[in-house]
């Protein structure tokens, strides 16, 4: 008797499995934060089949080919406009934008900070590797001063934003930052995530050791993990102003905003209700 | 305009509108929903460019744009109304056309017809035909987003219905997954293009007024085919040999029309509120076989009928 054991993983359901290989880099966090994201979908008990993931841009916006739910791979930074329509269009959604640093902060910034002021149902997963990454290493948003990339070979001379900061003072209703060294916590910070009303976001400082690493005495992924672990600092409930990152030094970690706000389609029904008195 | 897509996606009817400058910045998304086949409507409120140029008198510039303004190659539905009555049917008839071909479609208006108050006649719902986007047939688990029947044009999922599909701007074969076979966007490619230029006759919509026997047919859209019309009925009462061909549809091109008409008569004058930019495009239609005089007006206002009625009587001679 023979036994043909069918190769089943838990997370055949939510991934494009036949478009494995995946493009990331050895050492590379993306696939970390995927996992760790599908991990929190599945323990989330959202519907996969009412769950959207949208991603603009970038080695983190590749995420939306390879997660098995309703997924759209849109332009450079627009991924936050899109998911916006597909939330206003369809209110039954989970709408989850995945895509990393460069196309949420710096081309799709002005999106992100506006879809924060107006607290739009959003869950946002910033994978924050300081750099871009799918270009070759160019310095971007997030770079710390000082830093050496491919376009500031002597050190970074700009001044990067604080994620948590920026998402904070635009008004998002949960902020929360871990690295990929951090996966639990991660992990319970993206069920929160999904699970809050209003604009949510979960930035994952992640190892790009193929461009910033390398260039940054941090050559192997394993090289930025410890590093990750040894610098990071929790702090529940801190002041995000405090959270700057800056060149290997500490980086802050926790959930920095659990606010309620009214989101952008419930003050719209308030709206609707007072002037026609009735909902739609 | 990607909020229009992602809406769009959503399984609504989506549009937006914008003038001149929005319209350049929504050149980039406009190719997404080209790339994900979006049905959406985009109305473009032409005014005179470059830049911020006249906000808001009218011109009729945009009209290359419309055609050609996002990267790439590619097929689109352009239409031009020419009152506030036309507006509102050509909006329906944009939504329709966008659905049925799963294609954004642009209204290319102008200023005056944008700020145009006249009487517009709202038929009731019932007499209102609308036409919405085909819906896959098959079990969801076989269904691939970009696998086109004899029509070229692939049934639609709306998010959230539980098909579980990827789409991507970057270029895909039916899966939706990427690709970067030349193969693959050849397909894809040549059938973006081909459901709307294979369509033609159902798309193209023309208004056609005394051809039989002209010499001369002046050739226009939008407010300049309505100022062309009042030149038109004076070079008439002269005498003339004057027909009306007024483009409803500017893209896809009538080109096989015009070329047809071309051999028949003397001369196109096209009065256009930019420097040329459908008279080139007749031009090209006609194959030398007659002369193409442009009228252009650099934007700002329109046309001066005597301006038109001068160049009919010009090559009527």
């Amino acid at each position: 008797m023979t036994l043909t054991l069918e190769p089943v993983h838990k997370m055949d359901k939510l991934l494009r499995s036949d478009r494995m290989p995946h493009i990331w880099c050895p050492g590379c966090g993306i696939g970390t934060v995927v996992n760790v994201f599908l991990n929190a979908l599945i323990d989330s008990g959202l519907n996969p089949d009412k769950v959207v993931v949208v991603s603009g841009i970038g080695c983190s916006g590749r995420a939306a080919g390879y997660i098995k739910v309703d997924s759209f791979h849109t332009t450079h930074g627009r991924a936050i406009p899109f998911a916006t329509g597909l939330k206003i269009a369809n209110p039954e959604l989970k709408v989850v934008v995945f895509s990393g640093d460069g196309d949420l902060i710096a081309i799709g910034g002005n999106h992100f900070i506006h879809a924060a002021r107006r607290n739009i149902d959003m869950t946002v997963i910033c994978v924050n590797n300081l750099a871009y990454g799918m270009t070759g290493g160019q310095k971007g948003p997030t770079t710390p001063l000082d830093a050496i990339s491919q376009t500031s070979p002597y050190g970074n001379t700009e001044q990067p934003f604080n994620v948590p900061y920026l998402a904070a003072s635009c008004g998002a209703s949960y902020v929360a930052r871990w690295t990929t060294a951090h996966v639990r916590q991660l992990k319970k910070s993206m069920e929160e995530a999904l699970a809050k009303k209003g604009f949510s976001l979960v930035e994952a400082i992640s190892p790009c050791p193929t461009l910033y690493g390398r260039m940054n005495k941090q050559p192997s992924g394993l090289d930025q993990m410890r590093y990750y672990r040894q610098n990071s600092v929790y702090s529940d409930g801190a002041d995000p102003k405090e959270a700057a990152i800056t060149y290997n030094g500490k980086i802050m970690v926790g959930k920095f905003v659990d606010v309620e706000r009214p989101t952008f389609l419930e003050l719209q029904e308030v709206s609707l209700k007072k002037v026609f008195g009735t909902e739609k | 305009m990607n909020a229009v897509l992602g809406a769009s996606w959503g399984g609504v009817k989506a549009m937006t509108a914008t003038s001149g400058p929005g319209f350049s910045l929504m050149m980039e998304n406009l190719g997404l929903g080209v790339m994900l086949e979006t049905p959406c409507v985009l109305a473009d409120i032409q005014r005179a460019g470059p830049s911020t140029g006249l906000p808001t008198l009218p011109a009729q510039g945009d009209m290359m744009q419309a055609r050609y303004g996002s990267h790439g190659c590619y097929s689109i539905i352009a239409i031009s109304p020419s009152s506030p009555q036309e507006m509102f049917d050509l909006a329906i008839k944009a939504f329709g056309l966008s659905e049925k071909y799963r294609t954004p479609v642009l209204i290319m208006a102008d200023a005056v017809v944008g700020h145009m108050s006249e009487k517009v006649v709202i038929p009731p719902p019932e007499k209102i035909t609308t036409i919405s986007r085909r819906k896959p047939s098959v079990p969801k688990e076989e269904y691939l987003p970009y696998q086109a029947d004899s029509n070229l044009v692939p049934p639609m999922a709306n998010a959230g219905e539980g098909y579980r599909f990827h789409v991507t701007g970057l270029t895909h074969d039916e899966r939706g997954y990427p690709s970067d076979s030349v193969e693959v966007q050849d397909k894809l490619v040549r059938r973006l293009i081909d459901k709307i230029e294979k369509n033609k006759d159902d798309i193209v919509m023309l208004e056609q007024d005394e051809m039989n026997g002209a010499d001369v047919v002046v050739c226009s859209y939008g407010i300049s085919a309505r100022i062309a019309k009042f030149a038109v009925e004076r070079a008439r009462e002269e005498g003339l040999k004057v027909g009306m061909l007024r483009l409803i549809t500017v893209w896809p091109f009538p080109e096989e029309k015009i070329n047809e008409i071309a051999g028949d008569i003397k001369a196109f004058v096209v009065p256009e509120i930019n420097c040329g930019q459908i008279s080139r495009e007749i031009e090209r239609a006609c194959h030398g076989k007659t002369d193409v005089v442009s009228v252009p007006h650099l934007g700002g206002g329109v046309h001066q009928p005597g301006v038109i009625l001068d160049a009919i009587r010009k090559v009527a001679k």
